[in-house]
């Protein structure tokens, strides 16, 4: 085998070793990583709101402790301190369960979720910082992730109200739709690394990521893990134009809470799921090892450089929900089946049609010599070239396009004649393609814009009981 | 801890402890003011529809989409074992499970066409 490439194979390097591990041992770490998710959640929330403000001009929640950082311990709090309402059509005993479901399951990811390697503990105790490992992690979060949604159909399908059923259908669809291209994108990864094990799939990433190796694997795990946790652009289930609140609507105070909470421990879940499988897992990046030695990549430092990738995914969420729009349903679905499934069935089908020819012939396609130079190298070549005129594409401003005409070939009208009524019919109405807007007769009030207010009440998603 | 799905069991009672503790929490601690409004169904202010128990209705495209997940989430099932010991089963695997790929996708693809995986 070619050295140069032994990491597109490297196989079973060893799983993480916990014989030192007692019952209290996993009590205690456990509890930790529940403390680490209510924790993270109430960050997540001041987070995404400051990020969202950031983004619309505003300044987000900024007056409750340093930056507003505490302002998350009131809002959550007060749901506690809310009347639960049972509402009257209900199915009282799944209406109860549901919220129950939903948290349990998102709570159960992390388990297997390695947050660093083994380290030393004062008094000599060696343990990995990871709760457990199982042969079958990855399937096992799959598994949870498939018992997730009875929690959002049957809470939505017991209220016995139609939003929240209609809510809870949807919600249903899409995340059993985008799972299957979540699990498709998967399988590559378990093809390359030769293991269900998560902390065996971060071992095998020691000196290549998976997301660079795999990267339309990892594209679609990530396209899909926005409809899987029900965000902007996928947020159909919550639609809040449409549906209310979808299958939380019926809920008030801690049954909410759960549901609420539920909802961004997945995204922490996908996050963490995102990391471990493609980005490394607690591994530094490597131009750190490269620049300060071995040391950055082993012990307490992984916890470092794992948190820093959860968050590095949990703002590419915000992100992307203060950029796109909503999806329609009938193209959210289309996209799913039409688009994500194919791609990633196709790639599964390359990869291992590769992985075959290396491994079970004698022509190895890795070694071929292009010029002297390996196929790696010649492949990272173009993929600098391409990244620089990317690049240089982007920074040069569009200049001399002319504007894009409105549908296919459709004639913009000459302007007409008499003049526009803003108020045809009594109501104000917005002008026609070729039609002018009469200037304002106020037009004198328009000024500069207002300085942003500070503001701690009028953010978007206020958590209502 | 040789078995490692103890760890599992205790993750999920300290789960179920939080999830369970929290509800009793709030019905402890939170107030009850009974209303007879407060308890019905929520219709943004109109009076609610009749909606009886397991008698609401949706359309039949979910149903459509379930059934088409079941065949696929089978299929995927079946790729992860096969992924991890690829080496193992070496060719004959390979050439397997190219075969069920195929036959997944004739029906994925006869669906499509079909128009089973169109919305309207």
């Amino acid at each position: 085998m070619n050295t140069n490439l032994a990491p597109i194979l490297a196989r079973s390097t060893g799983a993480a070793d916990f014989s030192n591990d007692t019952i209290w041992v996993s009590v205690i770490k456990a509890v930790a990583i529940l403390l680490f998710l209510l924790l993270s959640v109430l960050f997540a929330l001041w987070f995404e709101r400051r990020i969202i403000a950031r983004f619309q001009q505003r300044l987000g929640p900024n007056v409750r402790g340093p930056f507003g950082l505490v302002q998350s311990i009131p809002d959550a709090l007060k749901l506690i301190l809310k009347e639960d309402i049972t509402v009257k059509a209900a199915d009282k005993v799944i209406y109860l369960i549901a919220p129950v479901i939903s948290v349990f399951c998102a709570f159960m990811i992390y388990a297997v979720i390695p947050f660093g390697p083994m380290v030393e503990l004062p008094g000599g105790f060696t343990t990995p910082l990871q709760l457990t490992d199982t042969p079958v992690s990855i399937l096992y979060i799959l598994g949870i992730t498939g018992l997730g949604v009875y929690g959002i159909v049957l809470g939505g399908w017991s209220s016995g109200s139609s939003y929240p059923l209609l809510g809870a259908v949807r919600s249903t669809a899409q995340i059993i739709s985008y799972e299957l291209g979540m699990s498709l994108a998967l399988v590559s990864v378990l093809l390359v690394a030769g293991s269900m094990s998560t902390s065996e799939i971060v071992n095998s990433q020691e000196n290549l990521w998976w997301a660079f190796a795999l990267l339309p694997a990892f594209v679609v795990y990530l396209i899909s893990a926005f409809g899987e946790v029900n965000r902007l652009p996928f947020d159909l289930p919550e639609a809040e134009g449409e549906l209310v609140a979808g299958y939380q609507t019926e809920y008030s105070s801690m049954k909410f809470a759960w549901f609420y909470l539920a909802e961004y421990i997945n995204m922490l879940n996908v996050a963490a799921v995102a990391t471990t499988v493609f980005m490394g897992g607690w591994r530094a990046p490597w131009p750190l090892v490269t620049l300060f030695g071995e040391g950055v990549d082993q012990g307490w430092w992984g916890l470092l450089w794992f948190i820093l990738k959860i968050w590095l995914f949990m703002f590419l969420f915000v992100w992307v929900r203060a950029t796109l729009l909503r999806f329609r349903y009938d193209q959210f679905m289309a996209f799913g089946w039409k688009v994500l499934i194919p791609v990633a069935l196709v790639w599964l089908g390359l990869v291992a049609a590769f992985q075959g020819v290396r491994h079970f012939t004698s022509f190895d396609p890795t070694a071929i010599d292009v010029g002297g130079l390996s196929l790696r190298t010649v492949l990272f070549g173009i993929a600098g070239i391409l990244i620089v005129v990317t690049i240089v594409m982007y920074l040069i401003p569009d200049r001399g396009k002319k504007p894009a005409v409105e549908g296919a070939g459709a004639k913009v009208p000459e302007p007409a004649d008499e003049p526009f009524d803003a108020f045809a019919g009594g109501y104000p109405v917005p002008p026609l393609p070729g039609q002018k807007l009469p200037p304002s007769t106020r037009r004198a009030r328009v000024t500069t814009p207002a300085a942003p207010a500070e503001d701690e009440t009028t953010d978007e998603e206020k958590t209502d009981g | 801890m040789t078995n490692p799905y103890i760890p599992l069991l205790i993750m999920g009672g300290l789960a179920l402890l939080l999830g369970v503790g929290g509800l009793a929490a709030s019905a402890v601690i939170g107030p009850k003011r009974y209303n007879k409004i407060k308890v019905d169904a929520y219709e943004c202010g109109i009076q609610p529809s009749p909606h009886s128990i397991g008698a609401g209705r949706f359309p039949i495209k979910y149903y459509i989409v379930a059934m088409t997940f079941i065949i696929f989430d089978i299929e995927v099932v079946f790729l992860y074992p096969w992924a991890v010991s690829f080496a193992e089963l070496a060719g004959f695997g390979l050439i397997a499970m190219f075969g069920f790929l195929f036959l997944i996708t004739v029906p994925f693809v006869y669906e499509w066409r079909r128009g089973g995986l169109d919305w309207d």
